[in-house]
Protein backbone atom coordinates (compact mmCIF):
# COMPACT_ATOMS: atom_id res chain seq x y z
CA UNK A 1 0.00 0.00 0.00
CA UNK A 2 1.21 3.08 -0.85
CA UNK A 3 1.02 5.75 2.32
CA UNK A 4 -1.32 8.77 1.31
CA UNK A 5 0.83 12.13 2.29
CA UNK A 6 0.12 15.63 1.73
CA UNK A 7 1.55 15.91 -1.74
CA UNK A 8 -1.74 13.19 -3.21
CA UNK A 9 -4.23 15.79 -1.34
CA UNK A 10 -2.47 18.26 -2.70
CA UNK A 11 -2.00 16.78 -6.44
CA UNK A 12 -6.03 16.17 -6.33
CA UNK A 13 -6.85 19.17 -5.73
CA UNK A 14 -4.85 20.68 -8.09
CA UNK A 15 -6.55 18.45 -10.75
CA UNK A 16 -10.11 19.28 -9.37
CA UNK A 17 -9.09 22.88 -9.99
CA UNK A 18 -8.08 22.15 -13.54
CA UNK A 19 -10.71 20.85 -14.62
CA UNK A 20 -13.02 23.75 -12.68
CA UNK A 21 -11.23 26.29 -14.45
CA UNK A 22 -11.34 24.54 -17.83
CA UNK A 23 -14.91 23.87 -17.85
CA UNK A 24 -15.82 27.67 -17.84
CA UNK A 25 -13.46 28.14 -20.66
CA UNK A 26 -14.04 25.03 -22.67
CA UNK A 27 -17.74 24.80 -22.30
CA UNK A 28 -19.66 26.10 -25.10
CA UNK A 29 -23.35 24.78 -23.81
CA UNK A 30 -24.87 25.50 -20.86
CA UNK A 31 -24.39 28.36 -18.39
CA UNK A 32 -25.23 26.08 -15.68
CA UNK A 33 -22.07 24.04 -16.31
CA UNK A 34 -20.49 27.14 -15.34
CA UNK A 35 -22.15 27.53 -11.96
CA UNK A 36 -21.00 23.68 -11.06
CA UNK A 37 -17.56 24.57 -12.27
CA UNK A 38 -17.03 27.22 -10.16
CA UNK A 39 -18.32 24.90 -7.30
CA UNK A 40 -15.54 22.60 -8.64
CA UNK A 41 -13.25 25.26 -7.84
CA UNK A 42 -14.03 25.99 -4.48
CA UNK A 43 -14.25 22.45 -3.61
CA UNK A 44 -10.80 22.08 -4.81
CA UNK A 45 -9.95 24.59 -2.59
CA UNK A 46 -11.70 23.17 0.77
CA UNK A 47 -9.81 20.12 0.10
CA UNK A 48 -6.58 21.85 -0.07
CA UNK A 49 -7.69 24.02 3.00
CA UNK A 50 -8.31 20.43 4.89
CA UNK A 51 -5.49 18.63 4.30
CA UNK A 52 -3.35 21.58 5.01
CA UNK A 53 -5.17 21.70 8.36
CA UNK A 54 -4.30 17.97 9.06
CA UNK A 55 -1.12 18.13 8.47
CA UNK A 56 -0.22 21.36 10.27
CA UNK A 57 -2.12 20.00 12.74
CA UNK A 58 -3.94 23.44 12.87
CA UNK A 59 -7.97 23.98 12.92
CA UNK A 60 -7.69 27.21 11.02
CA UNK A 61 -8.00 25.51 7.86
CA UNK A 62 -11.49 23.94 8.95
CA UNK A 63 -12.86 26.81 10.16
CA UNK A 64 -11.87 28.77 6.46
CA UNK A 65 -13.16 25.85 4.90
CA UNK A 66 -16.43 26.15 6.88
CA UNK A 67 -16.53 29.78 5.86
CA UNK A 68 -16.24 28.75 2.04
CA UNK A 69 -19.06 26.04 2.13
CA UNK A 70 -21.44 28.72 3.58
CA UNK A 71 -20.51 31.63 0.75
CA UNK A 72 -20.49 28.80 -1.83
CA UNK A 73 -23.95 28.43 -0.98
CA UNK A 74 -24.99 31.90 -0.75
CA UNK A 75 -22.95 32.06 -4.45
CA UNK A 76 -24.93 29.25 -5.91
CA UNK A 77 -28.18 30.62 -4.83
CA UNK A 78 -27.70 33.73 -6.50
CA UNK A 79 -26.29 32.55 -9.32
CA UNK A 80 -29.08 30.37 -10.15
CA UNK A 81 -31.83 33.47 -9.46
CA UNK A 82 -29.44 35.94 -12.37
CA UNK A 83 -29.74 32.52 -14.38
CA UNK A 84 -33.57 32.84 -14.58
CA UNK A 85 -33.81 36.26 -14.43
CA UNK A 86 -31.89 36.01 -17.61
CA UNK A 87 -33.65 33.34 -19.28
CA UNK A 88 -37.07 35.01 -18.67
CA UNK A 89 -35.73 37.75 -20.50
CA UNK A 90 -34.38 35.58 -23.61
CA UNK A 91 -35.52 31.99 -23.13
CA UNK A 92 -31.91 30.32 -23.48
CA UNK A 93 -28.99 29.99 -21.27
CA UNK A 94 -27.35 29.23 -24.05
CA UNK A 95 -23.53 30.42 -23.97
CA UNK A 96 -22.71 30.91 -27.26
CA UNK A 97 -25.63 33.21 -27.14
CA UNK A 98 -24.91 35.44 -24.60
CA UNK A 99 -23.65 38.40 -26.29
CA UNK A 100 -25.79 41.19 -26.89
CA UNK A 101 -23.37 43.16 -25.64
CA UNK A 102 -19.99 43.43 -27.45
CA UNK A 103 -18.02 46.07 -28.98
CA UNK B 1 -15.29 43.70 24.56
CA UNK B 2 -13.26 47.37 24.84
CA UNK B 3 -12.49 47.02 21.47
CA UNK B 4 -16.04 46.82 20.21
CA UNK B 5 -16.08 50.91 20.03
CA UNK B 6 -13.42 50.70 17.20
CA UNK B 7 -16.38 49.31 14.93
CA UNK B 8 -18.98 50.65 15.55
CA UNK B 9 -19.28 52.21 11.92
CA UNK B 10 -19.56 48.18 11.14
CA UNK B 11 -22.23 47.72 13.48
CA UNK B 12 -24.10 50.52 12.49
CA UNK B 13 -24.27 49.81 9.25
CA UNK B 14 -25.33 46.04 9.54
CA UNK B 15 -28.18 47.44 11.91
CA UNK B 16 -29.39 49.99 9.75
CA UNK B 17 -29.69 47.10 6.81
CA UNK B 18 -31.69 45.00 9.24
CA UNK B 19 -33.59 47.86 10.26
CA UNK B 20 -34.46 49.28 6.61
CA UNK B 21 -35.33 45.33 5.41
CA UNK B 22 -37.89 45.44 8.24
CA UNK B 23 -39.19 48.75 7.59
CA UNK B 24 -39.62 48.10 3.87
CA UNK B 25 -41.46 45.11 4.13
CA UNK B 26 -44.17 46.16 6.63
CA UNK B 27 -44.29 49.97 5.22
CA UNK B 28 -46.06 50.04 1.60
CA UNK B 29 -44.50 52.56 -0.99
CA UNK B 30 -41.19 53.23 1.20
CA UNK B 31 -39.05 54.03 -1.22
CA UNK B 32 -37.75 57.03 -0.85
CA UNK B 33 -38.27 57.01 3.01
CA UNK B 34 -35.52 54.18 2.69
CA UNK B 35 -33.21 55.86 0.44
CA UNK B 36 -33.84 58.93 2.14
CA UNK B 37 -32.87 56.72 5.74
CA UNK B 38 -30.03 54.78 3.95
CA UNK B 39 -28.10 58.26 3.00
CA UNK B 40 -28.79 59.11 6.62
CA UNK B 41 -27.87 56.15 8.15
CA UNK B 42 -24.24 56.76 5.87
CA UNK B 43 -23.65 59.76 7.77
CA UNK B 44 -23.93 58.19 10.38
CA UNK B 45 -21.57 55.90 10.02
CA UNK B 46 -19.39 58.95 8.27
CA UNK B 47 -19.42 60.54 11.94
CA UNK B 48 -18.74 57.36 13.72
CA UNK B 49 -15.86 57.19 11.36
CA UNK B 50 -14.12 60.50 12.25
CA UNK B 51 -15.22 60.20 15.47
CA UNK B 52 -11.56 58.14 16.06
CA UNK B 53 -8.20 59.91 16.30
CA UNK B 54 -5.83 60.04 13.10
CA UNK B 55 -3.59 58.71 14.92
CA UNK B 56 -4.98 54.97 15.62
CA UNK B 57 -3.58 52.19 15.18
CA UNK B 58 -4.05 49.38 16.68
CA UNK B 59 -5.37 45.59 15.71
CA UNK B 60 -8.38 44.01 17.35
CA UNK B 61 -10.01 40.53 17.40
CA UNK B 62 -6.41 38.79 18.12
CA UNK B 63 -5.08 40.60 15.01
CA UNK B 64 -7.79 40.18 12.38
CA UNK B 65 -8.91 43.42 12.07
CA UNK B 66 -6.92 46.49 11.76
CA UNK B 67 -7.74 49.92 12.47
CA UNK B 68 -5.16 52.54 10.83
CA UNK B 69 -5.33 55.74 9.00
CA UNK B 70 -5.38 54.02 5.12
CA UNK B 71 -8.32 51.85 6.82
CA UNK B 72 -10.56 55.07 7.82
CA UNK B 73 -9.50 57.33 5.07
CA UNK B 74 -10.54 54.40 2.70
CA UNK B 75 -14.12 53.98 4.37
CA UNK B 76 -14.39 57.59 4.18
CA UNK B 77 -14.27 57.61 0.41
CA UNK B 78 -16.41 54.47 0.56
CA UNK B 79 -18.89 56.55 1.73
CA UNK B 80 -19.02 59.28 0.03
CA UNK B 81 -19.26 57.51 -3.07
CA UNK B 82 -21.90 55.69 -1.58
CA UNK B 83 -23.69 58.91 -0.52
CA UNK B 84 -23.20 60.66 -4.05
CA UNK B 85 -24.81 57.30 -5.75
CA UNK B 86 -27.49 57.58 -3.81
CA UNK B 87 -28.11 61.18 -4.10
CA UNK B 88 -27.97 61.30 -7.55
CA UNK B 89 -29.69 58.26 -8.56
CA UNK B 90 -33.30 58.65 -7.04
CA UNK B 91 -34.78 60.15 -9.95
CA UNK B 92 -32.83 58.20 -12.66
CA UNK B 93 -34.45 54.47 -10.93
CA UNK B 94 -38.34 56.23 -10.87
CA UNK B 95 -37.90 56.56 -14.69
CA UNK B 96 -36.74 53.25 -14.82
CA UNK B 97 -39.17 51.78 -12.70
CA UNK B 98 -36.75 49.87 -10.38
CA UNK B 99 -36.71 52.56 -7.64
CA UNK B 100 -37.63 49.75 -4.66
CA UNK B 101 -36.41 49.26 -1.46
CA UNK B 102 -33.27 46.77 -2.18
CA UNK B 103 -31.52 49.11 -4.13
CA UNK B 104 -30.32 51.24 -1.16
CA UNK B 105 -30.08 48.95 1.00
CA UNK B 106 -27.70 46.57 -1.81
CA UNK B 107 -25.64 49.65 -1.38
CA UNK B 108 -25.45 49.29 2.26
CA UNK B 109 -24.74 45.59 1.99
CA UNK B 110 -21.77 46.10 -0.63
CA UNK B 111 -20.44 49.28 1.55
CA UNK B 112 -20.04 46.79 5.09
CA UNK B 113 -18.39 44.12 2.78
CA UNK B 114 -16.17 46.89 1.44
CA UNK B 115 -15.48 47.95 5.20
CA UNK B 116 -14.89 44.92 6.13
CA UNK B 117 -12.16 44.03 3.05
CA UNK B 118 -10.68 47.32 4.00
CA UNK B 119 -10.35 46.43 7.44
CA UNK B 120 -9.11 43.35 7.10
CA UNK B 121 -5.54 41.88 8.27
CA UNK B 122 -6.56 38.11 7.66
CA UNK B 123 -7.29 35.53 4.79
CA UNK B 124 -10.39 34.60 6.29
CA UNK B 125 -11.58 38.35 7.37
CA UNK B 126 -10.73 39.54 3.91
CA UNK B 127 -12.46 36.79 1.82
CA UNK B 128 -15.81 37.29 3.63
CA UNK B 129 -15.74 41.12 3.38
CA UNK B 130 -14.80 40.48 -0.47
CA UNK B 131 -18.00 37.87 -0.80
CA UNK B 132 -20.32 40.11 0.58
CA UNK B 133 -19.35 42.78 -1.03
CA UNK B 134 -19.45 40.72 -3.99
CA UNK B 135 -22.66 39.08 -4.06
CA UNK B 136 -24.65 42.84 -3.41
CA UNK B 137 -23.14 43.67 -6.43
CA UNK B 138 -23.91 40.83 -8.32
CA UNK B 139 -27.68 41.39 -7.61
CA UNK B 140 -27.15 45.41 -8.40
CA UNK B 141 -25.51 44.90 -11.54
CA UNK B 142 -28.64 42.65 -12.65
CA UNK B 143 -31.07 45.04 -10.97
CA UNK B 144 -33.14 46.39 -14.42
CA UNK B 145 -34.39 42.70 -14.65
CA UNK B 146 -37.22 43.31 -16.81
CA UNK B 147 -33.81 44.17 -19.27
CA UNK B 148 -32.01 41.69 -21.18
CA UNK B 149 -28.68 43.78 -20.99
CA UNK B 150 -28.89 44.24 -17.40
CA UNK B 151 -29.32 40.77 -16.74
CA UNK B 152 -26.66 39.67 -18.98
CA UNK B 153 -24.66 42.26 -17.50
CA UNK B 154 -25.09 40.48 -14.25
CA UNK B 155 -24.68 36.62 -15.30
CA UNK B 156 -21.31 37.83 -16.63
CA UNK B 157 -20.18 39.79 -13.84
CA UNK B 158 -21.26 36.71 -11.88
CA UNK B 159 -19.89 34.26 -13.52
CA UNK B 160 -15.73 36.02 -13.89
CA UNK B 161 -16.59 37.26 -10.19
CA UNK B 162 -16.77 34.18 -9.36
CA UNK B 163 -14.22 32.98 -11.03
CA UNK B 164 -11.53 35.24 -9.61
CA UNK B 165 -12.72 34.56 -6.35
CA UNK B 166 -12.13 30.77 -6.69
CA UNK B 167 -8.52 31.59 -7.74
CA UNK B 168 -8.05 33.65 -5.00
CA UNK B 169 -8.84 31.15 -2.99
CA UNK B 170 -6.76 29.19 -4.43
CA UNK B 171 -4.10 31.46 -3.50
CA UNK B 172 -5.23 32.18 -0.09
CA UNK B 173 -4.93 28.16 0.64
CA UNK B 174 -1.55 27.74 -0.61
CA UNK B 175 -0.15 30.50 1.47
CA UNK B 176 -1.97 29.17 4.23
CA UNK B 177 -0.43 25.60 3.88
CA UNK B 178 2.91 27.00 3.33
CA UNK B 179 2.96 29.60 6.03
CA UNK B 180 0.76 27.84 8.69
CA UNK B 181 -1.22 31.08 9.65
CA UNK B 182 -4.09 33.29 8.07
CA UNK B 183 -2.75 36.28 9.98
CA UNK B 184 -0.80 38.72 7.73
CA UNK B 185 1.31 40.19 10.22
CA UNK B 186 2.07 36.44 10.90
CA UNK B 187 2.88 35.55 7.08
CA UNK B 188 4.92 38.24 6.63
CA UNK B 189 7.69 37.18 9.14
CA UNK B 190 7.52 33.18 7.72
CA UNK B 191 7.28 34.75 4.13
CA UNK B 192 10.70 34.38 2.55
CA UNK B 193 12.26 33.48 -0.87
CA UNK B 194 12.69 29.73 -1.09
CA UNK B 195 9.12 28.46 -1.52
CA UNK B 196 7.46 27.87 -5.05
CA UNK B 197 3.77 27.18 -3.28
CA UNK B 198 4.17 30.44 -1.35
CA UNK B 199 5.20 32.09 -4.87
CA UNK B 200 2.19 30.28 -6.83
CA UNK B 201 -0.29 31.51 -3.85
CA UNK B 202 1.15 34.54 -4.61
CA UNK B 203 0.41 34.96 -8.17
CA UNK B 204 -3.24 33.45 -7.38
CA UNK B 205 -4.37 35.96 -4.68
CA UNK B 206 -2.58 38.81 -7.28
CA UNK B 207 -4.34 37.31 -10.70
CA UNK B 208 -7.76 37.36 -8.40
CA UNK B 209 -7.31 41.35 -7.24
CA UNK B 210 -6.85 42.35 -10.20
CA UNK B 211 -10.04 40.51 -11.46
CA UNK B 212 -11.43 42.65 -8.73
CA UNK B 213 -9.96 45.78 -10.18
CA UNK B 214 -10.46 45.12 -13.43
CA UNK B 215 -6.74 45.46 -14.65
CA UNK B 216 -5.30 43.97 -18.20
CA UNK B 217 -5.56 41.31 -19.20
CA UNK B 218 -8.32 40.32 -16.58
CA UNK B 219 -10.12 43.41 -17.65
CA UNK B 220 -12.72 41.72 -20.18
CA UNK B 221 -15.99 42.00 -17.78
CA UNK B 222 -15.46 45.68 -17.38
CA UNK B 223 -17.00 47.14 -20.39
CA UNK B 224 -19.67 44.33 -21.28
CA UNK B 225 -20.53 44.51 -17.47
CA UNK B 226 -20.27 48.55 -17.46
CA UNK B 227 -22.80 48.85 -20.24
CA UNK B 228 -24.93 46.89 -19.36
CA UNK B 229 -25.90 48.13 -15.94
CA UNK B 230 -28.31 50.60 -14.91
CA UNK B 231 -26.35 53.97 -15.21
CA UNK B 232 -26.29 54.20 -11.13
CA UNK B 233 -24.73 51.07 -10.58
CA UNK B 234 -22.16 51.93 -13.25
CA UNK B 235 -21.43 54.73 -11.10
CA UNK B 236 -21.42 52.39 -8.03
CA UNK B 237 -18.85 49.91 -10.20
CA UNK B 238 -16.47 52.53 -11.19
CA UNK B 239 -15.84 53.78 -8.01
CA UNK B 240 -16.69 52.02 -4.53
CA UNK B 241 -15.24 48.32 -5.66
CA UNK B 242 -12.21 50.23 -6.51
CA UNK B 243 -11.17 51.82 -3.30
CA UNK B 244 -11.35 47.98 -1.65
CA UNK B 245 -9.66 46.60 -3.55
CA UNK B 246 -7.40 49.23 -4.10
CA UNK B 247 -6.48 49.17 -0.68
CA UNK B 248 -6.92 45.02 -0.12
CA UNK B 249 -3.95 45.46 -3.21
CA UNK B 250 -1.86 47.63 -0.53
CA UNK B 251 -2.70 45.61 2.46
CA UNK B 252 -1.55 42.20 0.43
CA UNK B 253 1.56 43.73 -1.31
CA UNK B 254 2.87 45.98 1.67
CA UNK B 255 2.50 43.59 4.66
CA UNK B 256 2.51 40.07 3.92
CA UNK B 257 4.26 40.29 0.55
CA UNK B 258 6.53 43.04 1.42
CA UNK B 259 9.51 40.89 2.14
CA UNK B 260 8.89 38.89 -1.98
CA UNK B 261 8.87 42.61 -3.05
CA UNK B 262 11.51 40.99 -6.43
CA UNK B 263 8.61 38.62 -7.35
CA UNK B 264 5.39 40.58 -7.27
CA UNK B 265 7.04 44.10 -8.90
CA UNK B 266 7.28 42.77 -11.97
CA UNK B 267 3.76 41.14 -12.28
CA UNK B 268 2.35 44.56 -10.97
CA UNK B 269 4.37 46.62 -13.28
CA UNK B 270 3.40 44.38 -16.23
CA UNK B 271 -0.70 44.79 -14.87
CA UNK B 272 0.08 48.25 -14.55
CA UNK B 273 1.31 48.94 -18.06
CA UNK B 274 -1.36 46.39 -19.73
CA UNK B 275 -3.63 48.56 -18.34
CA UNK B 276 -2.36 51.95 -19.16
CA UNK B 277 -1.53 50.88 -22.82
CA UNK B 278 -4.49 49.26 -23.48
CA UNK B 279 -7.11 51.80 -21.56
CA UNK B 280 -5.82 54.29 -24.07
CA UNK B 281 -6.02 52.07 -27.43
CA UNK B 282 -9.40 50.12 -26.92
CA UNK B 283 -11.16 53.12 -25.92
CA UNK B 284 -10.42 55.20 -28.76
CA UNK B 285 -12.86 53.09 -31.01
CA UNK B 286 -16.25 53.11 -28.48
CA UNK B 287 -19.25 54.80 -28.74
CA UNK B 288 -21.26 54.25 -26.03
CA UNK B 289 -20.43 56.78 -23.28
CA UNK B 290 -20.88 53.99 -20.45
CA UNK B 291 -18.27 51.82 -22.50
CA UNK B 292 -15.61 54.39 -22.67
CA UNK B 293 -15.75 55.21 -19.35
CA UNK B 294 -15.01 51.84 -18.35
CA UNK B 295 -12.26 51.64 -20.90
CA UNK B 296 -10.74 54.93 -19.13
CA UNK B 297 -11.15 53.42 -15.74
CA UNK B 298 -8.86 50.51 -16.52
CA UNK B 299 -6.24 53.07 -17.67
CA UNK B 300 -6.70 55.25 -14.44
CA UNK B 301 -6.12 51.86 -12.52
CA UNK B 302 -2.90 51.28 -14.63
CA UNK B 303 -1.71 54.42 -13.27
CA UNK B 304 -2.68 53.58 -9.67
CA UNK B 305 -0.60 50.47 -9.79
CA UNK B 306 1.73 51.89 -11.31
CA UNK B 307 2.44 53.88 -8.00
CA UNK B 308 1.99 50.58 -5.93
CA UNK B 309 4.71 48.87 -7.98
CA UNK B 310 7.62 51.19 -6.78
CA UNK B 311 7.61 49.43 -3.08
CA UNK B 312 7.89 52.87 -1.28
CA UNK B 313 5.49 54.68 1.22
CA UNK B 314 5.47 57.34 -1.41
CA UNK B 315 4.62 55.45 -4.23
CA UNK B 316 1.33 53.98 -1.83
CA UNK B 317 0.78 57.46 -1.11
CA UNK B 318 0.53 58.80 -4.56
CA UNK B 319 -2.00 56.04 -5.52
CA UNK B 320 -3.84 56.87 -2.81
CA UNK B 321 -4.33 59.91 -4.05
CA UNK B 322 -4.66 59.13 -7.27
CA UNK B 323 -8.27 56.67 -6.53
CA UNK B 324 -9.46 60.10 -4.43
CA UNK B 325 -9.20 62.44 -7.73
CA UNK B 326 -10.33 59.50 -9.78
CA UNK B 327 -13.13 59.35 -7.73
CA UNK B 328 -14.35 63.10 -7.77
CA UNK B 329 -13.52 62.88 -11.50
CA UNK B 330 -16.06 60.02 -12.12
CA UNK B 331 -19.04 61.60 -10.00
CA UNK B 332 -18.36 64.87 -12.16
CA UNK B 333 -18.66 62.77 -15.40
CA UNK B 334 -21.49 60.67 -14.24
CA UNK B 335 -23.24 63.54 -13.72
CA UNK B 336 -23.62 64.48 -16.41
CA UNK B 337 -24.33 61.60 -18.00
CA UNK B 338 -27.94 61.54 -15.36
CA UNK B 339 -28.34 65.20 -17.07
CA UNK B 340 -28.80 63.46 -20.74
CA UNK B 341 -32.28 63.02 -20.63
CA UNK B 342 -34.70 63.53 -23.24
CA UNK B 343 -38.37 62.82 -22.79
CA UNK B 344 -37.81 60.15 -19.95
CA UNK B 345 -35.25 58.41 -21.94
CA UNK B 346 -31.70 58.42 -21.29
CA UNK B 347 -29.00 58.86 -24.18
CA UNK B 348 -25.56 56.87 -23.41
CA UNK B 349 -23.73 57.43 -27.52
CA UNK B 350 -20.88 60.10 -27.32
CA UNK B 351 -23.43 61.50 -30.90
CA UNK B 352 -25.90 62.35 -28.37
CA UNK B 353 -23.37 65.23 -27.15
CA UNK B 354 -23.25 66.97 -30.29
CA UNK B 355 -23.48 70.53 -29.87
CA UNK B 356 -24.34 70.35 -26.84
CA UNK B 357 -22.53 73.85 -26.17
CA UNK B 358 -25.40 76.07 -28.25
CA UNK B 359 -28.13 73.92 -25.80
CA UNK B 360 -26.78 74.00 -22.62
CA UNK B 361 -23.45 75.53 -22.32
CA UNK B 362 -22.91 74.87 -18.07
CA UNK B 363 -23.40 71.41 -18.78
CA UNK B 364 -21.05 71.55 -21.53
CA UNK B 365 -18.30 73.56 -19.53
CA UNK B 366 -18.32 71.30 -16.48
CA UNK B 367 -18.08 68.51 -18.78
CA UNK B 368 -15.09 69.62 -20.87
CA UNK B 369 -13.45 70.71 -17.24
CA UNK B 370 -13.87 66.96 -15.94
CA UNK B 371 -12.38 65.53 -19.74
CA UNK B 372 -9.54 67.77 -19.46
CA UNK B 373 -9.11 66.79 -16.00
CA UNK B 374 -9.48 63.29 -16.92
CA UNK B 375 -7.24 63.63 -19.46
CA UNK B 376 -4.45 65.54 -17.13
CA UNK B 377 -4.23 68.24 -18.37
CA UNK B 378 -2.79 71.41 -16.06
CA UNK B 379 -3.48 72.85 -13.88
CA UNK B 380 -6.68 70.53 -13.32
CA UNK B 381 -6.49 67.92 -10.48
CA UNK B 382 -6.29 65.06 -12.66
CA UNK B 383 -2.57 66.67 -13.71
CA UNK B 384 -1.83 66.85 -10.11
CA UNK B 385 -3.03 63.13 -9.44
CA UNK B 386 -0.45 61.91 -12.46
CA UNK B 387 2.26 64.31 -11.53
CA UNK B 388 2.44 62.39 -8.14
CA UNK B 389 2.77 59.25 -9.58
CA UNK B 390 5.11 59.79 -12.12
CA UNK B 391 7.25 61.50 -9.23
CA UNK B 392 6.83 58.38 -7.25
CA UNK B 393 8.11 56.40 -10.14
CA UNK B 394 10.77 58.08 -10.83
CA UNK B 395 12.34 58.12 -7.76
CA UNK B 396 12.45 54.41 -7.88
CA UNK B 397 14.41 55.24 -11.02
CA UNK B 398 11.90 53.42 -13.38
CA UNK B 399 12.40 55.59 -16.66
CA UNK B 400 10.69 52.80 -18.76
CA UNK B 401 7.02 52.71 -16.58
CA UNK B 402 7.19 56.53 -16.66
CA UNK B 403 7.95 56.72 -20.33
CA UNK B 404 5.14 54.46 -21.08
CA UNK B 405 2.95 56.05 -18.38
CA UNK B 406 3.55 59.68 -20.31
CA UNK B 407 2.41 58.14 -23.83
CA UNK B 408 -0.54 56.73 -23.16
CA UNK B 409 -1.72 59.42 -21.48
CA UNK B 410 -1.29 61.32 -24.66
CA UNK B 411 -3.07 58.69 -26.72
CA UNK B 412 -5.79 58.33 -24.25
CA UNK B 413 -6.23 62.53 -24.32
CA UNK B 414 -7.35 61.92 -28.08
CA UNK B 415 -10.38 60.36 -26.86
CA UNK B 416 -11.23 63.06 -24.46
CA UNK B 417 -10.81 65.48 -26.86
CA UNK B 418 -13.09 63.87 -29.33
CA UNK B 419 -15.49 64.22 -27.07
CA UNK B 420 -14.83 68.02 -26.56
CA UNK B 421 -14.68 68.35 -30.31
CA UNK B 422 -18.33 66.75 -30.65
CA UNK B 423 -19.80 69.12 -27.78
CA UNK B 424 -17.99 72.18 -29.21
CA UNK B 425 -18.25 71.49 -33.05
CA UNK B 426 -20.75 69.50 -34.71
CA UNK B 427 -23.99 70.24 -35.65
CA UNK B 428 -26.71 70.44 -32.37
CA UNK B 429 -29.56 67.92 -31.61
CA UNK B 430 -32.27 68.64 -29.59
CA UNK B 431 -32.53 70.21 -26.19
CA UNK B 432 -32.48 68.00 -23.26
CA UNK B 433 -35.23 67.89 -20.04
CA UNK B 434 -34.21 70.53 -17.46
CA UNK B 435 -35.95 69.22 -14.34
CA UNK B 436 -32.07 67.72 -12.52
CA UNK B 437 -32.82 66.77 -9.51
CA UNK B 438 -30.90 68.96 -6.63
CA UNK B 439 -28.41 65.78 -5.61
CA UNK B 440 -28.10 66.11 -9.00
CA UNK B 441 -26.92 69.83 -9.30
CA UNK B 442 -25.30 69.63 -6.04
CA UNK B 443 -22.75 66.24 -6.94
CA UNK B 444 -21.51 68.43 -10.69
CA UNK B 445 -21.39 71.78 -9.05
CA UNK B 446 -19.51 70.55 -6.38
CA UNK B 447 -16.75 68.09 -8.30
CA UNK B 448 -16.47 71.04 -10.88
CA UNK B 449 -15.11 72.84 -8.45
CA UNK B 450 -13.00 70.70 -7.03
CA UNK B 451 -11.42 69.98 -9.87
CA UNK B 452 -10.88 73.55 -11.53
CA UNK B 453 -9.54 75.07 -8.16
CA UNK B 454 -7.50 71.98 -6.70
CA UNK B 455 -4.34 73.91 -7.92
CA UNK B 456 -5.19 76.64 -5.67
CA UNK B 457 -4.16 74.64 -2.19
CA UNK B 458 -3.23 71.30 -3.28
CA UNK B 459 -0.98 70.86 -0.44
CA UNK B 460 -3.96 69.78 1.89
CA UNK B 461 -4.46 66.59 0.51
CA UNK B 462 -0.95 65.38 0.48
CA UNK B 463 -0.52 66.47 3.93
CA UNK B 464 -3.46 64.31 4.49
CA UNK B 465 -2.18 61.48 2.71
CA UNK B 466 0.70 61.55 3.48
CA UNK B 467 -0.52 60.54 7.39
CA UNK B 468 -0.70 56.99 5.57
CA UNK B 469 1.81 54.54 7.11
CA UNK B 470 1.59 51.10 6.06
CA UNK B 471 4.96 49.45 6.26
Amino acid sequence: MVEVGLGHYLTLGAIIFSIGIAGIFLNRKNVIVILMSIELILLAVNINLVSFSIFLNDITGQIFTLFILTVAAAEAAIGLAIIVVYYRNTSTIDVEKIQSLKG
Amino acid sequence: MDNLNFIYPEIFISISIMFLLILGVFKKKSSSLISNLSILALFGALVLIFNYPTNTNLEIFHGDYKIDFISSYMKILTILSGIFVLITSSKFLKIFKIFQIEYPILILCSILGMFVMISSNDLIVFYIGLELQSLALYVLASFNRDHTKSSEAGLKYFVLSALSSGLLLYGCSLIYGFTGTTNFDEISIIMNNNQYGLTFGIVFILVGLAFKISAVPFHMWAPDVYEGSPTSVTLFFAVAPKIAALTVFIRFLYVPFINVIEQWQLIIVFLSVGSMVFGAIAAIGQKNLKRLIAYSSIGHMGYALAGLCTGTIEGVQSSVLYISIYLVMNFGFFSCLFMLKRNNIYHEDIDDLSGLSKNHPLIALSLLIILFSLAGIPPLAGFFAKFYIFKAVLEQSMYYLAIIGLLSTVIAAFYYLRIVKIMYFDSEKGKYDTDYSLGLRFTLTLTTILILFYFIYPSKLIEIVSKINII
